[in-house]
C-alpha cells in the first residue's frame, strides 16, 4: 500500500481549501501542505456560485451593522464572536483576493463595486458580474499555483480518517485513475468538502456535494452542529434546480404569484416599492422568502407545471442593458436550459435547497474538538451563519476561515508529534473493507440509485421547508432502513481503473449517514428559528433552545444529539424585522 | 514510517488514439484551414512570375514580347486563373479574420469586427481602383 | 416525437481490452434532458459501469466534455431533440489519453497551465492596508473575456494542432497567459513572453480557429492567440530599433 505523508493535508479543493492551503504555504514555507480532492480544484462547487461576496469596505457602512444583519439574519443562532472575527477580517481578505487577480467588478472611478444584498441594510455585496463564485475559484487555484511547496492529489477520493490516539492523524483515499488504495500521513487535517444538498431531490448543488467530509468527520468522533437548518433558495429554476441569483432581486427583480401579484408583502416584508429597498419584500432573508412561497402554494396561488409548482421571478422592467451587465450569466442559463429570454419574459422559479448551514462543529480557529482536526468553509459550522444564512456570507467565509484554518493547522503541525506505529494497520483494514464491501462483492439485489431515490423522497417530504414531529420520526425510521438494504448494494463495475460506480457508493454512505443527522437533529429541535419551521411548534423559543444541536454517533449507529450554548457578546436575542 | 513514493501521475494502460495523416479531410473547417494555408503556395507563384516578367521588362522589348507571349499560352492562362481564385480566397480569408488579430480601441470601446474587416475590403478596393486607374490612363 | 433515442457510447475498459468499442443503448426521449441526463439514465438504470466525469450540470465547472456526433461538447448544455435523427454518437474528448471510457487524462493541460504563471505577477505589492488596485471598467473589458474560461478543454479537442504535436501548449493555457497580461495590475507580460516564444507557444498556433467555434464560454482564445502574436511580433521589431529597449 502506497503510504505518504506531509504536514498538513486539506481535503477538498475549493474556495475554502485552496485558501487554507495558500494560508499553509504562506505562514510557514518549510510545511509540507497537500491538497487532496476527489475532483480537480477548478470543478469544485465555489465555481457556480453566482451572487457575490460581502465584507465592509464603503463610507456609511460598519463591522457592526454587518455582524447586526448577520447575527439577525441567522435567527440569533450565530456565534457572535465568530461573527465579529468574521466581519473584522473580511475587507482583508477580499482585498487579498483582488491583489491576487480577482476581477472585481468596479465603479466608473475604478474602486470596487458593491451590490445590495437579502437581508443586508448596507450595500456591501463585492461582485464580479454574476460569477462570483467562479472568478474567485480560478483566481485562487491560479494563484496556488505559484506556491511550490503546495502539493495537489487531485481525483483521489478519500473513504476515512485516521484517527488514533485522540488525534485526526491523516486519511485513506483512492487514487480514482488506478483503483489504488493510499494512506497519508499528516501533521493535521482540514476538512474543506463543501456541503450535502443531494442528500435532497431538488438542489442547486452539484453532484459532487454528498456532504463527504461531514461524514468522515462525523465517523471520526467530531460532532456536527445545527444540522436541522438546510438553506432553501428562493430562485431556482423547475426541473433541474439550477440556482437563479439572489443579485437578480437585488438588482430590483420582482417575485409574482399566478395573479401577477408581489406576494411578499403579505408576509411582514414589507411594501412593494418600484426599487429595491434594502431588508425588505424581495431583499428579505432566503428562509422567509421560501417559507412564503410554501404558504402561496397552500393557498392556491402558485403556477402548477410539468415540474411542481413555481412562481415568476421577473426583471424585464430591469431593461437588456442592465441585464447584460449585471447579471448576463441569468439570461445565459434561461436561454439555455428553459429557452425564456428574461428581457422578454417571466422566469420561473422555486425554492430549492442551496446550503447547508450545518457542518462539522468548529471553534473560531476552525479547529474541531478532535485534536488535529479542522474544518473550513460550507463543511464546517462555526457558527456564522446560524439559523440562516444571509446571501454573499458565504464567500467571504470561505476566504477568512480558510486562512484562519489554515493558520491553525500550520501552527499545530509545526509541533512535530510523530505519526502512531498503527496508521497503516489502519489503512490496511480500509483497504480490506473497501475491497469486501463493494469491489470483490457480487449478488447484492439493492441499487445504488433506487436507494438514493427513496433517500430524496423521503428528505424532501420530511425535512423540507416545513417539519413536523411524525413525518420526522417516519423520515428517521426510513433513513435506518436503507442504511440496513445499503448492506445488500453491489456494484456492476468491478473495475480499478477510474471506477465511478465505487463512489456512487461510497458517496450515498456519506449521504445517508448525514441525513440521519439532520432528521434527528431536526426531530429534537422542539422549535421554529430560522430555516428550521416546525408547524407543531411554529415560534421560536429562546428558554430552551437557544442552543447549537450537536449530533455525534452514538452506539448502534444513530445520531445522539447533546447541545452546546450559543456565544452572544452585545447582540441580545431580539426580533427579526424585514421591511419595516 | 513514512515512504514518500511519486503519486502516480501516468498509468500505462491509458489509450491514445492515433491522428490519421487524413486528420484535415475529417470535417469542412479543417479542410478550409488548408487550403487557405495552401493559398501560400499560389500566392508565392503570383510573385514568381511577376518577378519574371520584371526581369524580362529589364532585357528589352524583344525579351518582355516573348514572356507576355508565354503568358498567353493556355497553360500559363489556366495557371494563372487557378493561382487568382486561391489568392482571392486567401485576401477574403485574411481580410475576414484580421480583426480576430487586431484589437483596436476607441475611447475604451472596442471597435466592432465588421468595422476592421471592412476598413481592409475598403482600402483593397480604393488600392486596386488607383492601380487600375494608372494602368488603364497610359 | 420519437420515445426513444439510441445512445453509441465509447467503452474502454483497459483491465479487459487493448482497444476501445462501442456499446449502445436506448434510452427515453425527453424534451428536456440534455446528453448528460441520457449518460445519467445509463448509469443509473441500464449499465452501472459506464464512467464519466460530470459536476454542475450548469455549464460552469467543465467536468463534462466529451465528443459528441463527433463535435467537443459539454454534455450537460447538449440537448437530445437539438441532435439530428438517428444514433448519437458519444466519444471522450479527442487528442487526450483515455483512462476510461468517456475519461480522459488532463495532467498535460495542468502543467501547461502552470508553465505560463497564470497569476499575478508584481515586482511590489500595494500594502492592503492602502486598498484595491484602481481598476476602471474599461481596464476590466480588456481581459474579462479572457477571464471566463472554465478549463474544460473543449478548445484542445478541437485544435488539429494539439492533436499533431502535443507538446504545443494550447489556446486555453494561452488565453490564460494573455488574461493575465491584460490585467492593468499585472506586470508579467515579459516573462510569459519568454515563455510562451518557445516553438511550443504561441507560434505553433497556425490560426485554424476552430477552438474558438468550440469554445462554449465565447473566449475567443484564437484570438487571444493572434493579439498575443501581434503584440509578440511588435515587441521584436521595437529590439531591433536602436533605442528599443528590452
Amino acid at each position: 500500500m502506497d503510504l505518504f505523508s506531509c504536514d498538513v493535508l486539506v481535503v477538498g479543493g475549493g474556495g475554502a481549501g485552496l485558501r487554507a492551503a495558500i494560508a499553509v504555504a504562506e505562514t510557514d514555507p518549510k510545511l509540507r501542505v497537500a491538497v487532496i480532492s476527489k475532483v480537480y480544484p477548478m470543478r469544485s462547487h465555489t465555481v457556480s456560485a453566482e451572487g457575490g461576496a460581502a465584507a465592509v469596505i464603503k463610507a456609511g457602512d460598519s463591522l457592526d451593522e454587518h455582524a447586526y444583519d448577520t447575527i439577525s439574519g441567522g435567527d440569533w443562532l450565530s456565534d457572535q464572536d465568530a461573527v465579529e472575527a468574521f466581519v473584522r477580517e473580511a475587507p482583508e481578505e477580499m482585498l487579498r483576493l483582488e491583489h491576487w487577480g480577482c476581477p472585481w467588478s468596479r465603479e466608473p472611478d475604478g474602486h470596487i463595486a458593491v451590490r445590495p444584498f437579502g437581508g443586508m441594510k448596507r450595500e456591501r455585496t463585492w461582485f464580479a458580474a454574476d460569477k462570483t463564485g467562479f472568478h474567485m475559484l480560478h483566481t485562487l487555484f491560479q494563484t496556488s499555483l505559484k506556491y511550490e511547496p503546495v502539493r495537489r492529489y487531485d481525483e483521489c477520493f478519500v473513504t476515512k480518517l485516521l484517527v488514533d490516539e485522540g488525534r485526526c492523524q491523516g486519511v485513506v483515499a483512492i487514487e480514482l485513475a488506478t483503483g489504488k488504495v493510499l494512506a497519508i500521513a499528516a501533521g493535521a487535517v482540514i476538512v474543506c468538502t463543501g456541503g450535502c444538498g443531494k442528500v435532497f431531490p431538488f438542489t442547486t448543488n452539484a453532484n459532487i456535494k454528498n456532504g463527504d467530509g461531514m461524514a468522515l468527520a462525523y465517523r471520526a468522533g467530531a460532532p456536527l452542529k445545527d444540522m436541522e437548518f438546510v438553506q432553501y433558495h428562493p430562485t431556482g429554476l423547475p426541473f433541474t434546480g439550477i440556482l437563479i441569483t439572489e443579485a437578480a432581486r437585488s438588482e430590483g427583480g420582482w417575485l409574482l404569484n399566478k395573479d401577477g401579484y408581489r406576494y411578499l408583502q403579505d408576509y411582514d416584508l414589507g411594501k412593494p416599492e418600484p426599487k429595491p429597498v434594502l431588508r425588505s419584500m424581495e431583499l428579505g432573508p432566503r428562509d422567509r422568502l421560501s417559507q412564503a412561497f410554501v404558504k402561496e402554494q397552500e393557498k392556491g396561488r402558485t403556477l402548477e407545471g410539468p415540474y411542481g409548482h413555481y412562481v415568476h421571478l421577473d426583471v424585464r422592467h430591469l431593461g437588456e442593458k442592465v441585464i447584460e451587465r449585471k447579471i448576463p450569466f441569468v439570461r445565459e442559463l434561461c436561454l439555455k436550459y428553459m429557452n425564456i429570454d428574461p428581457v422578454k419574459e417571466m422566469i420561473p422559479v422555486r425554492p430549492v435547497v442551496h446550503y447547508m448551514m450545518g457542518g462539522i462543529s468548529t471553534d473560531t480557529l476552525g479547529a474541531t474538538p478532535l485534536r488535529g482536526l479542522y474544518a473550513a468553509g460550507e463543511a464546517a459550522c462555526v457558527s456564522i451563519n446560524g439559523a440562516n444564512r444571509l446571501g454573499s456570507n458565504s464567500l467571504t467565509e470561505l476566504l477568512v476561515f480558510g486562512a484562519r484554518a489554515g493558520k491553525a493547522a500550520a501552527a499545530f503541525a509545526a509541533e512535530r508529534v510523530s505519526p502512531s506505529p498503527s496508521l497503516l494497520a489502519q489503512a490496511q483494514d480500509e483497504h480490506r473493507r473497501l475491497e469486501e464491501r463493494f469491489l470483490r462483492k457480487t449478488g447484492g439485489k439493492e441499487k445504488i440509485a433506487t436507494l438514493r431515490s427513496e433517500m430524496h423522497e423521503t428528505m424532501e417530504t420530511s425535512a423540507g421547508i416545513y417539519r413536523t414531529e411524525s413525518t420526522l420520526k417516519e423520515a428517521a425510521g426510513q433513513l435506518e432502513g436503507l442504511q440496513a438494504r445499503f448492506e445488500d448494494v453491489s456494484l456492476d463495475d468491478h473495475s480499478y481503473t477510474f471506477n465511478t460506480e465505487l463512489t456512487a457508493a461510497l458517496e450515498l454512505s456519506f449521504m445517508l449517514d448525514v441525513a440521519q443527522t439532520i432528521v434527528q437533529s431536526a426531530l429534537e429541535r422542539r422549535e421554529s428559528r430560522g430555516s428550521h419551521q416546525r408547524t407543531d411548534h411554529p415560534g421560536r423559543d429562546d428558554g430552551a433552545f437557544l442552543k447549537h444541536s450537536l449530533a455525534s454517533r452514538g452506539a448502534g449507529g444513530h445520531p445522539r444529539i447533546e447541545y452546546a450554548p450559543v456565544t452572544i457578546t452585545r447582540w441580545p436575542p431580539g426580533q427579526r424585522v424585514y421591511g419595516r | 514510517m513514512s515512504a514518500p513514493a511519486g503519486y502516480t501521475p501516468y498509468h500505462p494502460r491509458w489509450y491514445r488514439r492515433r491522428v490519421s495523416v487524413w486528420w484535415w479531410l475529417e470535417s469542412r473547417s479543417y479542410t478550409g484551414f488548408v487550403l487557405r494555408e495552401v493559398t501560400s503556395v499560389f500566392v508565392a507563384f503570383f510573385a514568381l512570375v511577376l518577378l519574371w516578367q520584371v526581369h524580362a521588362l529589364g532585357q528589352g522589348p524583344a525579351a518582355y514580347s516573348r514572356s507576355l507571349a508565354r503568358l498567353q499560352t493556355p497553360l500559363f492562362l489556366a495557371l494563372n486563373g487557378v493561382a487568382l481564385l486561391f489568392v482571392l480566397f486567401h485576401s477574403v480569408t485574411w481580410f475576414n479574420l484580421a480583426p480576430t488579430a487586431m484589437v483596436v480601441r476607441l475611447r475604451g470601446k472596442r471597435v466592432p469586427d465588421l468595422v476592421i474587416a471592412g476598413a481592409n475590403y475598403v482600402a483593397w478596393l480604393v488600392l486596386s481602383a488607383a492601380v487600375a486607374a494608372i494602368l488603364l490612363r497610359g | 416525437m420519437p420515445q426513444t433515442v439510441t445512445l453509441s457510447v465509447a467503452r474502454y475498459r483497459p483491465e479487459e481490452e487493448s482497444e476501445p468499442s462501442v456499446q449502445t443503448y436506448e434510452v427515453p426521449f425527453r424534451k428536456d434532458w440534455v446528453v448528460l441526463d441520457a449518460l445519467n439514465y445509463i448509469k443509473d438504470q441500464l449499465d452501472g459501469s459506464l464512467s464519466f466525469r460530470w459536476s454542475c450540470r450548469m455549464g460552469v465547472c467543465g467536468s463534462c466534455g466529451m465528443t459528441v456526433n463527433g463535435q467537443p461538447r459539454l454534455t450537460c448544455a447538449s440537448f437530445l431533440s437539438a441532435e439530428p435523427p438517428g444514433p448519437i454518437r458519444v466519444e471522450p474528448l479527442r487528442y487526450f489519453p483515455v483512462i476510461r471510457d468517456l475519461v480522459v487524462d488532463i495532467t498535460d493541460f495542468l502543467t501547461k497551465l502552470k508553465k505560463v504563471k497564470p497569476w499575478i505577477v508584481r515586482q511590489d505589492e500595494k500594502p492592503l492596508a492602502e486598498g484595491e488596485y484602481l481598476q476602471t471598467p474599461d481596464q476590466l473589458d480588456a481581459y474579462k473575456q479572457f477571464s471566463m474560461c472554465i478549463n474544460c478543454l473543449l478548445c484542445y479537442s478541437a485544435c488539429p494542432i494539439y492533436g499533431l504535436e502535443p507538446t504545443f501548449i494550447g489556446p486555453a493555457a494561452i488565453a490564460l497567459a494573455q488574461r493575465y497580461n491584460q490585467d492593468s495590475r499585472d506586470e508579467g507580460s515579459a516573462e510569459r513572453l519568454e515563455i510562451l516564444s518557445h516553438h511550443d507557444g504561441m507560434w505553433q498556433c497556425t490560426f485554424v480557429g476552430e477552438c474558438t467555434k468550440a469554445c462554449p464560454k465565447h473566449v475567443d482564445p484564437a484570438g487571444a492567440i493572434q493579439q498575443y502574436k501581434l503584440t509578440s511580433a511588435t515587441h521584436w521589431f521595437k529590439t531591433l530599433l536602436p533605442w528599443g529597449g528590452r
